[in-house]
């Protein structure tokens, strides 16, 4: 059996095979099936494919592995992202070429079972049959792959480069430079301390703020579905306020709040208790302050989905409790709990993944600040404000690259937990 | 006995109610000491009272009628962004979702991962990439670029949104329809879409008012004060001089948190059963 399709796979007297083989240069295969027209047409759109796009994919490889050789003519950053779109230009490309191979071999194959060859409009409704739901993808995947794919594979780029303030195109040229970022991010005293610093802030504040903003939305959620409470419309409402207004705005607010001088909190409320607060100047304080303002904003969205799967938690199972004796801690625990932790546990997660990247709040409040000795960030900068400051404000491109790599590996152990999370994925196969 | 399981019954209610009484003041306090702001006379926040002496409204004229200020053509810019983005989000992810819901073909499994997996990943980690295209292709300091960035990276969230919707219309609709000799556009658009309203409606309205919310996005693209959106101009009210211009700023963002707040408390329920169906679901 072995032996035999090890033939039929290399019997080149089988048309199949001579049509797959012709079909390098695409549209020959077609033709040999007499399917002329489809030939033609394929054969054109290769041509007009390589003129088209010949010069732009050879110079954008080159200037990939090269970032150009001559400084001020060659401008490195324009090459990479020039490498880059190649690559997406030519994995098209090789999409095509392959489907010139597998059409051609399919026809082939048709053709030796005897099967009448289509007419041109047959030929025509199945390729838009076949190709309907590419077509529906196809704008959307597009600006996808130039908006959100590139610039995130751009980014993963520079992090291999020596891009930064002192090294920068057109003066320069760029050169890869290996793992050196990564190194010099654990090595060089500054950048060691920083990250360390930063990153167990931002640890310490996803998991904090995140939780807090969840055990009080639960908390609500479960004191509003309580039988006893009236108004439960007005409560509910006020209650996702929160979320209503926009986040920008309640955050500035808040950061005039706690302003020192100005600020109400201090001036209008701890003054009663001959207290002051430095909230805006002290890490620590600013630190607190933002985990509270998160918690504040952050709590609605979480009480508001507990609120509607809460609806969702079958009434018999609490009459059943209640014949067997069961206490409401113990309904809460086995029957409450469980069912809204589990459908919900994505979005959860979710919510964690935000924080971590909650660039407005940090930013918005106090500018990542106050300012820390030793360390170029600030004392309430998490990962993705530092990067910001890093790129933006002194252009350190490299290492901010640097640094995003190391939070989409945190972001992607968020998501594959997602992917196994998600139920969508098991009705796969069923249609 | 009975009465005791009564009295403590009650006594639970009041704390209840009290607590949510102190969840309101907390919610309410900010909201509140903003639109006193907006109302007290000056701009100096070391003599704005919570409860002015006198009510104006100056700061309000002032947004519409100063020659100084912007906020209109903020306005403008922000409105052109949210419609543009509102109606090619729907048409975008509608046929998207169409194609993942309806359609077996190579490449939807991936796909699906990688929509999911690039929810995650925030605008920011490729600005310095998406600054630079756009400054290639022209359309730095523009409202067009930043509406296809905003096109661009609604996507990956809204498709998934729409897909779950999708999924709960039952499949024997189209099939009766292809038996009846409906065309796929046919059936997308006769059968689907119209049972779909309520998630595009959604989808509609998140990506209307998303453009009032951005801050960053507009901030990293745009540097003309003629092409901000209101979140960026106010922003840059208090960012100049922070004390100076809260009364303006307040003013300002009451004028847009309100008919973002009602239509949000209209419609978020819409949002929560979306979000459940397409995570649990799918």
């Amino acid at each position: 059996m072995a032996t035999q399709t090890k033939n039929r796979k290399f019997d080149l007297k089988q048309p199949r095979n001579i049509a797959t083989l012709l079909s390098i240069i695409p549209g020959l295969g077609q033709i040999y099936n007499r399917r002329f027209i489809k030939g033609i047409l394929l054969l054109v759109v290769t041509i007009s494919f390589l003129l088209a796009f010949w010069d732009f994919i050879d110079i954008g490889i080159w200037g990939i592995f090269t970032l150009g050789t001559i400084p001020r003519d060659h401008h490195s950053i324009q090459l990479l992202i020039q490498g880059l779109i190649s690559v997406i230009v030519l994995g098209f490309g090789l999409a095509i070429y392959a489907y010139n191979f597998i059409d051609a071999r399919k026809d082939a194959e048709a053709r030796a079972q005897g099967k009448p060859n289509p007419t041109l409009l047959q030929g025509v409704r199945d390729f838009y049959n076949n190709g309907f739901p590419y077509f529906m993808i196809l704008p959307g995947f597009i600006m996808l792959l130039f908006i959100v794919v590139l610039p995130l594979v751009f980014m993963v780029g520079l992090a291999f480069t020596d891009y930064n303030q002192y090294n920068a195109p057109p003066r320069n040229l760029l050169n890869w430079v290996g793992f050196n970022n990564f190194i010099d991010l654990f090595q060089i005293g500054i950048w060691k301390d920083t990250f360390l610093s930063v990153f167990a802030w931002t640890i310490v504040w996803t998991v904090v703020a995140t939780t807090l903003q969840i055990v009080l939305g639960l908390f609500l959620a479960l004191l509003v579905n309580d039988k006893r409470i009236k108004f439960k419309r007005t409560i509910r409402t006020v209650l996702i306020l929160p979320w209503a207004v926009p986040a920008f705005v309640s955050i500035l607010i808040f950061s005039a709040l706690f302003n020192p001088t100005f600020g109400a909190i201090n001036r209008d409320i701890l003054s009663t208790f001959n207290l002051m607060i430095p909230w805006l100047s002290d890490p620590f304080w600013a630190k607190v302050a933002l985990i509270m303002i998160q918690t504040w904003l952050g709590f609605p969205f979480v009480f508001a989905l507990f609120t509607g799967v809460l609806q969702s938690v079958p009434a018999d199972m609490y009459e059943a409790a209640d014949v067997d004796g069961g206490t409401r801690w113990q309904k809460l625990k086995f029957i409450t709990l469980p069912h809204i932790l589990f459908a919900t546990a994505p979005l959860l997660i979710m919510q964690y993944a935000q924080n971590f990247n909650n660039f407005n709040i940090i930013y918005l409040f106090n500018e990542g600040l106050p300012a820390v000795r030793g360390q170029n960030a600030g004392g309430t900068d998490i990962l993705i404000s530092w990067v910001y400051k890093l790129t933006f404000e002194t252009n350190n491109y490299n290492m901010a690259a640097a640094i995003t790599i190391i939070m989409g590996i945190i972001v992607m152990g968020f998501a594959f937990y997602q992917f196994r999370k998600t139920a969508s994925f098991k009705e796969e196969g069923r249609y | 006995m009975a009465m005791t399981q009564k009295t403590k019954s009650k006594i639970e209610v009041a704390f209840i109610y009290l607590f949510f009484l102190f969840m309101f003041i907390i919610i309410g306090y900010p909201l509140m000491w903003t639109v006193m702001m907006s109302i007290n006379p000056g701009t100096n926040m070391l003599v704005t009272k919570l409860i002015p002496d006198t009510i104006t409204f100056e700061h309000y004229l002032w947004l519409f009628t100063d020659p100084g200020s912007d906020y209109l053509i903020w306005y403008k810019n922000s409105l052109i962004i949210a419609v543009l983005n509102a109606l090619g989000s729907v048409v975008i992810t509608s046929l998207i979702a169409y194609a993942f819901s309806r359609y077996k073909f190579f490449g939807r499994k991936y796909g699906l991962y990688l929509f999911l997996l690039l929810q995650m990943f925030p605008a920011l980690m490729g600005m310095v990439a998406l600054y630079i295209l756009l400054t290639t292709i022209g359309l730095v300091d523009s409202i067009w670029g930043l509406l296809l960035i905003y096109l661009g990276g609604q996507i990956p969230f809204n498709a998934w949104l729409v897909k779950g919707y999708y999924d709960t219309i039952p499949r024997e609709l189209d099939e009766a329809a292809k038996i009846d000799g409906a065309g796929h556009l046919r059936i997308f658009w006769t059968i689907m879409l119209p049972l779909a309203k309520p998630i595009l409606a959604v989808v509609a309205l998140f990506n209307f008012m998303a453009p009032f919310m951005d801050f960053l996005l507009p901030r990293i693209v745009l540097t003309d004060p003629n092409n901000y959106t209101l979140a960026l101009g106010l922003y840059n009210f208090i960012n100049d001089q922070f004390s100076t211009n809260f009364t303006r700023f307040a003013a300002g963002s009451i004028l847009i948190a309100i008919p973002i707040a009602i239509v949000f408390l209209l419609l978020q329920r819409y949002l929560i059963s979306g979000l459940t169906a397409g995570a649990t679901k799918g």
